[in-house]
């Protein structure tokens, strides 16, 4: 993590909330990413962290609360603040049609990043996509392809990246990889990092601190290494299952 | 606007026809198989109809310029169509990219695809059937401004629909030129039409550039002032189906739907 203890918020959710009818996805969460600060969001299936990262990406509309990147109001500054973010998420992958260098040229333009071909051939070298370059997206493997969305989404050199499962459809050593390459990003310190995964080996190894999410609500926020033992729990994962299966219990931000 | 962000989408069309003719096929191969087909009938009509009677500029013209308007529309509806087909939404519309760059960026696809188009329809028509289009003179070219600024509004209204109803409603879309030619007049006079036909075709801005065009073959003066109100029209009806556009999207947002859309569950 960054070096200065209260680095500035590049991005501040306040008081979020949707509602679908009677129906409340999300319920007045609120939180802050740090420049420098990987922050997992964490919870079970259905728990809102999707529709959270929706309404952080402006493809969402808020039932009410305020959504902030880098100072900029994303209801009012959607441009300015989306110019600032990016994100790679399993349920989104790049066009297939396309090849790897196409798909980074287009995203490029649409992120208007200045010096788009020197840029493309950095993110190629660092993620070891060059022998890719002109191979379609839709033939990659699962794994290689997910190092070709992570490209696109350091494109622009987010100030905020949302990173939603990031791992999930590829092998443990690859994985590694990619966590490493994350973990360098952050330590950067120019960048915060929104993270979802539902592998809390992963969690404890990269994420800085955690949000607990359960029916729409932050039920539990701190640090991975030491949030089990101070609810008594042996393991980041069996605190997970204890919060997915009794979320009552910790309502008040500790275990009753 | 930021002309980068609307050289994103355009440069995207621009590689998916260079490395595919599945996709450059069509921009030319339907409407030269039309241009064919009537090209043929007109000169069987030709050689049965009375003695100096041309149906070359009044049918294989009207083909023409229909088929220019209907490739204007499906140039705006297919590039929408790939974003949809590629589940692309999230990765478009959670980008500093406004939709008046997007649509804009749909708007210059159709526009080098139709004109593709138009030029082998001009080559086919003129060389094989001998359609001159100095028959129309100077009108020739606010017709097809006409024709291409209805395109474009009805392919932004189509594709605004199909952000609304889900992918599967892509099928609504094909037919829609089909749809409005009886109402349009392409092959007959307004008049023919029952009232209430009629009153939907005064709606339609390619019915003037129809009417135009017959009274111009027949020998009558240019109707410049009815061919300004059709301008007009088009451009208004344009600036609706932006707006319809913004609106729908927004809907989009507020409901979830931009953020569901990729699992098709709303088909």
């Amino acid at each position: 993590m960054h070096d200065d203890p209260h680095p500035p918020a590049v991005l501040s959710v306040h008081t979020l909330r949707k509602q679908y009818g009677e129906t409340v996805a999300v319920d007045d969460i609120s939180f802050d990413v740090r420049r420098g600060e990987i922050v997992g969001l964490l919870g079970p299936n259905g728990a809102g962290k999707t529709t959270t990262i929706n309404m952080v990406l402006g493809v969402l509309q808020p039932s009410a609360g305020r959504v902030v990147i880098d100072g900029l109001d994303i209801a009012r500054h959607r441009a300015r603040a989306l110019a600032l973010t990016n994100f790679a998420a399993v349920y989104a992958p790049l066009p297939g049609n396309l090849t790897v260098w196409q798909n980074l040229r287009v995203f490029g333009l649409i992120y208007a990043v200045p010096d788009l071909r020197a840029r493309i051939e950095q993110l190629l070298e660092q993620f070891d996509l060059r022998r890719f370059r002109d191979s379609k997206c839709g033939v990659l493997s699962s794994g290689e392809q997910t190092r070709v969305c992570l490209a696109k989404a350091m494109l622009n050199r987010p100030r905020l990246l949302l990173l939603d499962e990031p791992t999930a459809s590829i092998d443990p050593a690859s994985a590694h990889d990619l966590r490493q390459m994350i973990r360098a990003i952050a330590a950067n310190g120019d960048s915060g990092i929104l993270w979802t995964s539902h592998n809390m080996y992963e969690v404890e190894a990269v994420c800085d601190r955690v949000l607990f999410v359960s029916h729409g609500r932050v039920l539990l926020e701190g640090d991975p290494r030491r949030l089990p033992a101070e609810h008594g729990a042996a393991s980041l994962e069996e605190l997970f299952i204890s919060v997915a299966r009794e979320p009552l219990a910790f309502e008040n931000g500790s275990r009753a | 606007m930021n002309i980068r962000h609307i050289a994103g989408i355009l440069i995207r069309h621009y590689y998916l026809l260079r490395g595919s003719p599945t996709r450059v096929l069509p921009t030319f191969a339907w409407v030269a198989i039309d241009i064919v087909l009537w090209g043929f009938i007109t000169r069987y009509l030709n050689s049965v109809g009375p003695s100096g009677m041309d149906f070359v500029p009044t049918l294989l013209g009207a083909v023409l310029l229909w088929d220019f308007f209907s490739r204007v529309m499906q140039g705006v509806t297919t590039a929408f169509f790939e974003d949809v087909w590629s589940r692309n939404f999230l990765n478009v519309f959670a980008s500093p990219l406004t939709i008046a760059e997007y649509v804009s960026g749909l708007v210059l696809t159709s526009i080098i695809t139709s004109l593709v188009g138009l030029l082998v329809m001009l080559v086919l028509a003129g060389g094989v059937f001998g359609l001159s289009f100095f028959t129309y003179g100077i009108l020739l070219l606010p017709y097809l401004l006409v024709l291409f600024m209805f395109g474009i509004a009805l392919g932004i209204v189509a594709s605004a629909m199909v952000l609304r109803l889900g992918p599967a409603s892509e099928w609504l879309v094909w037919p829609i030129p089909a749809l409005l030619a009886p109402f349009a007049g392409v092959f007959y006079p307004l008049a023919t039409l029952p009232a209430w036909m009629q009153w939907i075709g005064h709606l339609l801005p390619p019915s003037y550039v129809f009417e135009g065009m017959r009274a111009i073959v027949a020998g009558q003066s240019p109707p410049w002032a009815t061919l300004a109100g059709a301008l007009l029209l088009a451009a208004a009806q344009i600036v609706a189906a932006g707006w319809c556009f913004a609106r729908v999207h927004r809907y989009a947002v507020r409901t979830g739907l931009l953020a569901r859309y990729s699992a098709e569950s709303v088909a």
